[in-house]
């Protein structure tokens, strides 16, 4: 036999998948989200997503080729996950300025400068937003109302967000019956029609991405259910001993970034634990450190705040939860 | 629902090209190179000499030891020599070539087609007897299987699994056995359930075989204690434990042998085996070998004698494919890729799978994106992720603790990275340095 042939260990075959697939499968599961957000925010929207992405992919490119000095890889998509992640957490009237250095300090900060994909402790986009919210708390908190697909970019009426009317009014001894009144309903809400974040609005666009990702087994449902549930029994309580106070659960979770941080945001596979046990604990840790700042903080809203602090136990929960070895426990039938 | 293993698993393309293809007769080849060691254990020590004369089904090589096996003549003529030749392991082992002439075979072989149902031996003359035909793990272990009857004192048996799973992608020899010689397999257990002193024995098949599974369905009513269950298709269910797990829900201990949960495991090539050696007088020297691949223009399944070389199968299945790229014996997860046309047909050769040029490419490496996926896949609850990492930073000590040795090899998490990592490569090399130290550290 004079041909070459291939000498390999087992196994000699391979799933049909690959980084990159799961990144762009990550996009795709985003797109219905972009859309209600390009929907009611108009111009905007497509503005800071553009940005957002452009200087992300730009900012990991020069930093890999000059500074670390490495082949660029800014195909494998996860540069793009990023800078739309980025995009869906700040207003959609952003200065494009502040974009910029938000996707300067996500992919250089928070991803590149520990390595980049895969070694980063914290959500490079979170890391991004969180960064903004200090820097320029005015324009991070100018919400945009819903005006419609013709809005521009400058000239969007801003208000506030439901979070953040009834964080005021119960500050001011409103009555939940009352403020109620002032946010949009619970259905309004569900298909995004209120103020808030780019892509965080529309929590039925979201849910359809999560039974996309869901479908292509790009992630598993333990995270996200595990957020979902914990919020909705925290807040269930708090309403059950008080709905003059408290709002009720399905308010928690239609509000704020509690989709887009639950689907999009804690199930970023880097920052994540390895086994279900331990995506257990970090969804219901997720959970109750967003309740606790939304009802007993200072801010309206903590979800990437509960996610950050999450993202610092990773390590800890890999090392101590540990997957079930098979035969660990003899069990005789 | 259809029972499975609790745990991990994959499910790659099922790729059964030549699952309707009758069993047919290699013809003799020239020569035959016989390895000595084609089994787990001690090589066996040959018996013949250059320019003696043997007959099909003479012993050449004799059993070295408890765990160790019998090898005999699988073909009619004279030994040319015993040398070290190239086999599928890639090393140059000592073998036993044989040049052919004509197929006389040892008179004390009954070759008639007849189905022999009668059990006449006691259990204590069935293990002698298998033990005598040089019967080995025939899924592709190669564990001698008179060890495997021999239950040691204080361990109590009460089931026999029989391995129909063929979890493997691409491999059809055993389905076809079990559509094709379904009594003689059922005779075979029936002994193997006497040897053992159980009256209940069990046949997992996976659901991609609907064929073998109505037939030995319909055949079991008249063999009392003999079960089939349809299993899941999920691989690597044709793993012992994960087999024992899928039907019993039982879990042998890490560490622990299937004889720990009261169950001994058999292949159903395994069973035929037997059936031929106790009721025909028959030792193993042929077995059923797929020979398969996306590029083969026949893809078969050869009842061949033992050291045939490959060559000889690729021809019968069509030749050797223009575009060519990889030869592997066995199947595509734990098959291994062999270097030369010549190597010989094993005992546990359960097939030879052609790989096109572009199948045989590895993916290209990426970094670990931390996704879970091997985690998930692991069937041994293990994750390999960490285990690479160890592996490589030659950590041995947490390597152990992580479990390593409890890894069965099944190619679950490579297989499902979708960086592309070779984590079993890694996985392997750690493995092997743990059971060093663990060797050194009882002696």
């Amino acid at each position: 036999m004079n041909k070459r042939i291939t000498i390999s260990p087992s196994p000699h075959v391979y799933e049909d998948t690959s980084v990159k697939r799961l990144m762009f499968d990550v996009v795709i599961a985003l797109l219905p989200a972009l859309a209600i957000s390009i929907y009611f925010f108009g111009m905007g929207a497509i503005i800071v997503t553009l940005v957002a992405v452009v200087s992300c992919l730009a900012f990991e490119w020069l930093i890999q080729k000059y500074i670390l000095k490495q082949e660029p890889a800014i195909t494998d998509g996860s540069a793009i996950v990023t800078g739309i992640l980025l995009a869906f957490n700040v207003p959609s009237n952003l200065p494009i300025g502040i974009i910029i250095i938000g996707s300067l300090v996500a992919i250089g900060i928070g991803k590149m400068s520990f390595g980049g994909l895969g070694n980063n402790p914290f959500n490079p986009a979170l890391v991004g937003r969180v960064f903004l919210l200090i820097s320029f708390p005015v324009q991070m908190t100018s919400w945009p109302i819903p005006g419609g697909f013709k809005t521009g970019y400058a000239d969007a009426v801003t208000g506030a967000t439901p979070l953040g009317i009834v964080k005021e009014g119960l500050g001011k001894g409103d009555q939940i019956s009352d403020l109620m009144n002032q946010v949009p309903s619970h259905m309004e809400m569900f298909y995004g029609h209120m103020g808030g974040s780019m892509g965080e609005i529309a929590a039925a666009a979201l849910i359809l991405g999560f039974a996309y990702l869901l479908i292509r087994k790009v992630i598993t449902w333990h995270i996200p259910v595990s957020i979902i549930l914990t919020i909705t029994i925290f807040t269930g309580i708090l309403w059950y001993i008080n709905p003059e106070t408290n709002a009720d659960p399905l308010f928690h979770l239609l509000t704020g970034g509690v989709m887009l941080g639950a689907i999009f945001m804690a199930t970023d596979y880097v920052t994540s634990p390895m086994t279900p046990k331990g995506m257990w604990i970090f969804g219901i840790g997720i959970g109750i450190i967003t309740v606790l700042i939304r009802v007993f903080g200072a801010y309206p809203e903590g979800v990437s705040f509960a996610i950050l602090i999450m993202n610092s136990f990773v390590p800890l929960i890999n090392t101590y939860v540990k997957p079930k070895r098979f035969g660990e426990v003899v069990n005789h039938g | 629902m259809l029972k499975t293993f609790a745990k991990g698993g994959v499910h790659p393309a099922e790729c059964k090209y030549s699952e309707d293809s009758r069993i047919e007769i290699l013809p003799l080849p020239k020569t035959v190179s016989i390895p000595i060691a084609q089994h787990i254990g001690a090589p066996a020590k040959a018996i013949v000499a250059k320019g003696d004369k043997v007959k099909v089904g003479d012993k050449i090589a004799e059993s070295s030891g408890f765990v160790s096996a019998n090898i005999h003549s699988s073909v009619s003529g004279t030994v040319a020599k015993i040398d070290d030749i190239l086999d599928s392991t890639g090393y140059k082992r000592p073998c036993i070539v044989i040049d052919v002439e004509g197929d006389e075979w040892n008179e004390t072989i009954d070759r008639s087609p007849e189905l022999r149902r009668e059990i006449n031996l006691t259990d204590k003359e069935i293990i002698a007897k298998i033990n005598l035909a040089g019967i080995v793990g025939l899924g592709g272990a190669t564990f001698p299987s008179h060890v495997k009857l021999s239950i040691p004192d204080g361990k109590k048996i009460n089931v026999l699994i029989i391995n129909g799973v063929e979890c493997e992608p691409y491999l059809t020899s055993d389905h076809r056995l079990m559509v094709e010689k379904a009594e003689e397999m059922l005779v075979g257990i029936q002994i193997l359930m006497k040897a053992l002193s159980v009256n209940r024995a069990l046949i997992g098949i996976e659901n991609n075989k609907p064929d073998a599974i109505a037939h030995l369905t319909n055949l079991v009513k008249n063999y009392p204690g003999i079960e089939v269950h349809a299993l899941k298709v999920q691989y690597p269910q044709g793993g012992e434990k994960q087999l024992i797990k899928a039907l019993i829900n039982r879990e042998v201990p890490s560490g622990g042998l299937p004889l720990d949960v009261g169950a001994v495991v058999h292949n159903v090539g395994t069973a035929f085996a037997v059936y031929e050696a106790t009721q025909k007088n028959k030792p193993l020297f042929e077995r059923v070998v797929t020979v398969t691949g996306q590029l083969v223009s026949k893809p078969s399944n050869l009842l061949v004698r033992i050291g045939t070389p490959v060559s000889n199968l690729i021809e019968a299945a069509g030749g050797l494919p223009e575009d060519t790229g990889k030869i592997i014996n066995g199947g595509p997860m734990m098959g291994k890729a062999v270097n030369s046309l010549e190597v010989p047909v094993t005992k546990g050769t359960s097939g030879i799978l052609i790989m096109s040029e572009s199948e045989s490419k590895r993916k290209k490496e990426a970094t670990c994106i931390r996704c879970a996926k091997c985690v998930s896949a692991c069937p041994q609850g293990l994750e390999p992720y960490l285990l690479k990492k160890q592996a490589q930073l030659e950590k041995n000590d947490t390597l152990e603790q992580s479990g390593v040795m409890d890894c069965i090899e099944c190619g679950s998490c490579s297989f499902t990275c979708p960086a592309g990592l070779p984590l079993l490569d890694y996985i392997r090399l750690g493995k092997s340095r743990v059971s060093k130290i663990i060797r050194s550290r009882k002696q």
